[in-house]
């Protein structure tokens, strides 16, 4: 039983505490959580709230202070594990820029898979896999420097995807993105999710990506507030907006829309705001 | 096109020399200063050069653009030369005498020589990395310095150093010039003043520029540790370098120049005396009609 559970549970967080340094307060104050093999968790949570230091601590790019941190039943505190943890959770940064080490995306997507001792012939058809996953076949020999930034992310992302981890972590990785680089992004994500069945824990301040997840986590000051399905999360505004998060654009003029005093259930979607309005109006009429 | 600084000098055709493996060219480049320094006469020097004009040639490079290439060190070049010409102490009488200029026959044959030898190797390298791109450079230097791993030598590091370097000189480039933007939005004065003022006025750009570098270098190094670097025995490479028939022409081509340029070195003298025969000769016999 005991066994099963730890196979199906991708990540788990047990009373995790981690502060910075001494005299700074914990960046992490107590943090329980688990990720289910498969799952697409969103964390989200204001400026400081802990979200990013969580992702750096599942691959052990930082150090728990106390609590434990397993990934796959592995305990990342264990120096002997870290190189098994890496492989199986990739993390894609914020800035692409800062994340390549090649001028030459595919030397660039080498570098992962050169990394753990992969055979040459079998990095060539990891760099295939991984370029076509992320549609950027075509740019194979092409320099970093002339894409755009949604395209140098899809590359950060093939870099990841060619060490073939388990678990995909994205740590921000839309936010120096403009609206057709984030969609880009997001389509990636949400295909490796659904068709390679790939576990993924999405750190966003877009409160839209956050809805296309199975699950959000709210972090405040360290801690877990809230935790559910994304439509419950967002039907608590005002519980949000205490938390400096605000609702997803569509929640946002649905609320409005309530003020104003048109009679309509919450919506957070854009399809089903229209049905809602739509089908007032033939009320009405 | 800021952005194609990032290639260096590199010139993108497609030609027998650029395709050749960037180890040889190396191996190349050597041979061929070695060939220019131990060169004692003329004889070996035309062949130098001609070897050097084959090699362009072969790589579809423009001559203006090799040529080109010595435009950086042109001054230099020339003041060395004056020098040489000036104090070169042969031997009998000067040419000409002006109090403490000298010039003699020998130190304009030597001014000649030098200037030549100067002129082809700067060019032969100009040819290098012309035809190379930085990062294929780089593989060969790793590849080639791979014995001294042995000595404990980081030779995996130092590529690795080199190709981060020149990843990074685009995005660096960039940087500068929005930070050059932001302090001039803020009323900064690059083009006017003095010498001194001018470099005053490149501080508040250098600063931020190094500040984000280094921000740069240290998420750098945390992506790095994410995707499982280690710089450990169990690292693969995924390019490796082939020699071709191209190699093997190439090694060829070097044999011969330098053959030649050695056996000028010993048959030269015998070469022009015969010269200067046959020419005497010839004088002697269109004088005879």
């Amino acid at each position: 039983m005991d066994m099963q559970e730890t196979e199906s549970v991708a990540v788990r967080f047990e009373n995790v505490k981690f502060k910075y340094d001494q005299n700074s307060r914990y960046a992490l104050n107590n943090v329980s959580f688990s990720v289910k093999e498969g799952e697409f968790v969103a964390l989200i949570g204001h400026n400081g709230s802990g979200k990013s230091t969580t992702a750096r601590l599942i691959n052990g790019l930082l150090e728990a202070t106390s609590g434990k941190i397993t990934v796959f039943g592995k305990d990342v505190s264990d120096k002997k594990n870290l190189f098994e943890v890496r492989k199986s959770a990739g993390i894609v940064f914020q800035n692409p820029d800062n994340q390549m080490v090649s001028s030459i995306v595919e030397d660039d997507v080498a570098f992962g898979p050169e990394n753990i001792g992969v055979p040459r012939e079998e990095i060539g058809e990891r760099i295939e896999w991984a370029l076509s996953v992320v549609g950027m076949t075509a740019y194979r020999n092409s320099s970093p420097a002339r894409l755009s930034g949604g395209q140098k992310q899809r590359i950060a992302i093939a870099g990841v995807l060619a060490i073939k981890p388990k678990i995909l972590i994205l740590d921000e990785s839309t936010a120096m993105l403009d609206p057709k680089g984030r969609k880009e992004i997001m389509d990636v994500v949400l295909r490796l999710n659904k068709e390679e069945k790939m576990t993924v824990i999405m750190i966003t301040h877009f409160m839209e990506e956050a809805l296309l997840a199975d699950r959000t986590v709210v972090l405040n000051r360290g801690k877990i507030v809230l935790e559910g399905e994304p439509q419950d999360i967002f039907k608590n505004s005002e519980l949000l907006e205490t938390y400096n998060l605000s609702l997803p654009g569509i929640g946002y003029i649905c609320k409005q829309l309530q003020k104003n005093g048109m009679a309509i259930r919450d919506c957070l979607y854009p399809e089903e705001l229209a049905e809602e309005i739509a089908s007032l109006l033939q009320e009405e009429s | 096109m800021r952005k194609d600084v990032a290639f260096g000098q590199y010139y993108p055709v497609d030609s027998f020399v650029h395709r050749t493996d960037p180890r040889t060219k190396l191996l190349f480049l050597i041979a061929y200063i070695v060939a220019l320094f131990c060169c004692k006469t003329g004889w070996g020097m035309a062949l130098c050069a001609l070897g050097l004009l084959t090699v362009i040639l072969l790589a579809k490079l423009p001559l203006k653009l090799v040529v080109r290439s010595v435009r950086g060190v042109v001054f230099l070049l020339v003041f060395t030369g004056i020098l040489n010409l000036f104090f070169y102490r042969g031997e009998g009488e000067a040419l000409i005498s002006w109090k403490f200029i000298h010039i003699y026959k020998e130190g304009i044959f030597y001014t000649i020589y030098l200037m030549s030898r100067l002129f082809l190797l700067v060019m032969s390298s100009a040819v290098l990395t012309l035809t190379t791109t930085p990062i294929a450079l780089t593989d060969g230097l790793e590849s080639l310095l791979t014995p001294l791993k042995y000595i404990r030598f980081p030779v995996h590091e130092l590529a690795l150093i080199m190709s981060i370097a020149l990843r990074f000189i685009p995005t660096l480039m960039d940087e500068t010039e929005r930070i050059i933007n932001a302090q001039k939005a803020r009323g900064a004065d690059f083009e006017s003043g003095n010498v001194f003022k001018r470099i005053k006025a490149i501080i508040p750009i250098l600063i931020p520029l190094l500040i984000s570098a280094f921000r740069r270098a240290e998420e750098l190094g945390d992506a790095m540790d994410a995707r499982c670097y280690s710089g450990s025995s169990i690292r693969t490479k995924y390019k490796k370098l082939r020699f071709t028939y191209r190699d093997v022409c190439a090694f060829f081509f070097m044999a011969i120049l330098m053959t030649g340029v050695f056996l000028f070195n010993s048959y030269g003298a015998a070469l022009s005396a015969l010269c200067v025969q046959g020419w005497n000769a010839l004088l002697g016999l269109f004088g005879a009609v």
